[in-house]
């Protein structure tokens, strides 16, 4: 039997309420889609635990959170690409990947900066790259800590239509070598299409799976198909039911 | 008069370093809570700026005289008045330029919002650790502001050290006061030199403060093509 992420977090926060309870695969990237304000970004900060609500999370069988237990998000192996790629400014590409690097206590690998590209931005400065080299370095500072869970809050929303077609070939190639489960908020049925195994959807403040059955499995299946496929489990999210 | 000027600018640079200490925990506390009551304290803090320097001098004066219970609590230690020492001249100096430090390095750690500590722990930074590493060095430009401001109100100050420090060579005199002192004595040539001096630095001063703040964002940024 699998293990991966079983996590339910229900409560207030301001005038939101959360009411959630999900499961993600050892492996693979479940999307999380639904509407703005439907609970999302609080979803991610609460596995992050950078919001705390009341509930459990167990990943791979580890305590992160429940009743007595609450992992603070440093003590959390868990990577996160937020919607601005939020590098440090004060530290240059290369003094953000071994931020998390050294504090993880793992090697800057050669493969992720591979992967990514990241070789002849090293010695940049942050304020001299594009949007989607942002990002790129965002999710290798992520990767670099190995995480053991990875979370991405709409890394491509901010991006122009140019970026996002230049990260994307990247994040496909980090889907085929990703050894751990993965969230993805993501609106875009085309990305969601190209990147997700799964799709969940999150409406008022609770998780669903995808369209009526359980979390739809996009594996194995043609790009026409995981397209129309994911398109369909957009518009089940994004209509109201009646 | 070199002996005016040393005691001026030591009096500064301590004032200075210690308060630049002392207002980062207040500044950050300040800068992170939501609590209404917050803006209490922060008054307080910036109560130093419109108060008159008589009446911050009388009430330190009062402190750290020997019979004020804050004293008492030093006179087993050997120490019974701070009044009219350099250590009480340095205390008073920080009181009264308490807000020209917190203010400037509030400013900086709410501008910077709450995303780069939480970056920071999700790479794995203990709260402690990203202060220093993240915080602090993302603060720097409201570090120096808070630093200029300082060193530059404390040449400037007059009320208060005349009245805790009461103006003794050597000691608790400094600057201004010997102006002060010159000038009732009619000695208008020297008067004159020591007067121009803190034009010309507080100018400086105030001229390398704008300089930061209007410069480009991030200073001097490095620019390196592959």
């Amino acid at each position: 039997m699998s293990v991966g992420v079983e996590g339910r977090f229900a409560g207030a926060l301001g005038g939101f309420r959360l009411d959630a309870e999900f499961h993600l695969e050892p492996t693979g990237i479940t999307a999380l889609s639904g509407p703005s304000g439907s609970g999302k970004t609080t979803l991610l900060r609460c596995i992050a635990g950078l919001t705390r609500l009341p509930g459990g999370l167990y990943v791979e069988g580890e305590v992160w959170q429940d009743d007595r237990v609450f992992l603070p998000p440093h003590k959390r192996p868990v990577g996160v690409v937020f919607q601005e790629a939020s590098l440090l400014g004060h530290l240059s590409v290369r003094g953000n990947l071994e931020y998390g690097a050294r504090r993880a206590k793992t090697a800057v690998l050669d493969e992720t900066i591979e992967l990514l590209g990241l070789e002849p931005l090293l010695s940049r400065s942050t304020g001299t790259l594009s949007g989607g080299e942002r990002q790129r370095v965002a999710l290798g500072r992520a990767l670099l800590t190995q995480p053991r869970l990875l979370l991405m809050d709409e890394p491509l929303s901010s991006l122009d239509a140019g970026a996002k077609a230049e990260i994307l070939p990247y994040l496909e190639r980090l889907h085929r070598t990703l050894a751990i489960p993965a969230l993805y908020i993501s609106h875009d049925a085309g990305e969601i299409a190209r990147l997700a195994d799964r799709v969940l959807v999150m409406d008022a403040g609770s998780v669903r799976p995808a369209a009526a059955h359980e979390a739809l499995s996009l594996d194995g299946l043609g790009p026409a198909v995981r397209d129309a496929l994911a398109l369909a489990a957009l518009r089940a999210g994004l209509t109201p039911q009646a | 008069m070199a002996e005016v000027v040393w005691t001026t600018l030591r009096l500064a640079g301590l004032t200075t370093v210690l308060l630049l200490i002392l207002a980062t925990p207040i500044a950050w506390w300040l800068s992170r809570r939501r609590a209404w009551w917050k803006e209490v304290v922060a008054a307080v803090t910036t109560l130093p700026i419109i108060l008159p320097p008589s009446v911050l001098g009388f009430y330190l004066l009062i402190c750290i005289a020997p019979q004020s219970p804050l004293m008492g609590l030093l006179h087993p230690f050997g120490i019974r008045t701070l009044a009219f020492t350099f250590t009480g001249l340095v205390i008073g100096s920080m009181v009264y330029s308490l807000p020209f430090a917190v203010q400037p390095i509030r400013n900086a750690f709410e501008a910077m919002g709450a995303r780069p500590m939480e970056v920071a722990a999700t790479l794995r930074a203990s709260p402690l650790d990203a202060f220093f590493t993240v915080a602090l060095p993302l603060a720097r430009r409201g570090f120096l502001t808070a630093a200029i401001l300082v060193f530059a109100h404390t040449i400037g100050e007059f009320g208060v050290v005349l009245m805790i420090g009461g103006g003794i060579p050597g000691k608790t005199e400094v600057i201004s006061v010997r102006i002060y002192q010159l000038v009732e004595s009619l000695q208008y040539g020297e008067a004159h030199r020591l007067a121009a001096g803190v034009v010309v630095f507080s100018f400086a001063a105030l001229l390398a403060m704008l300089l930061i703040d209007g410069g480009p964002h991030g200073g001097a940024e490095r620019v390196t093509t592959p």
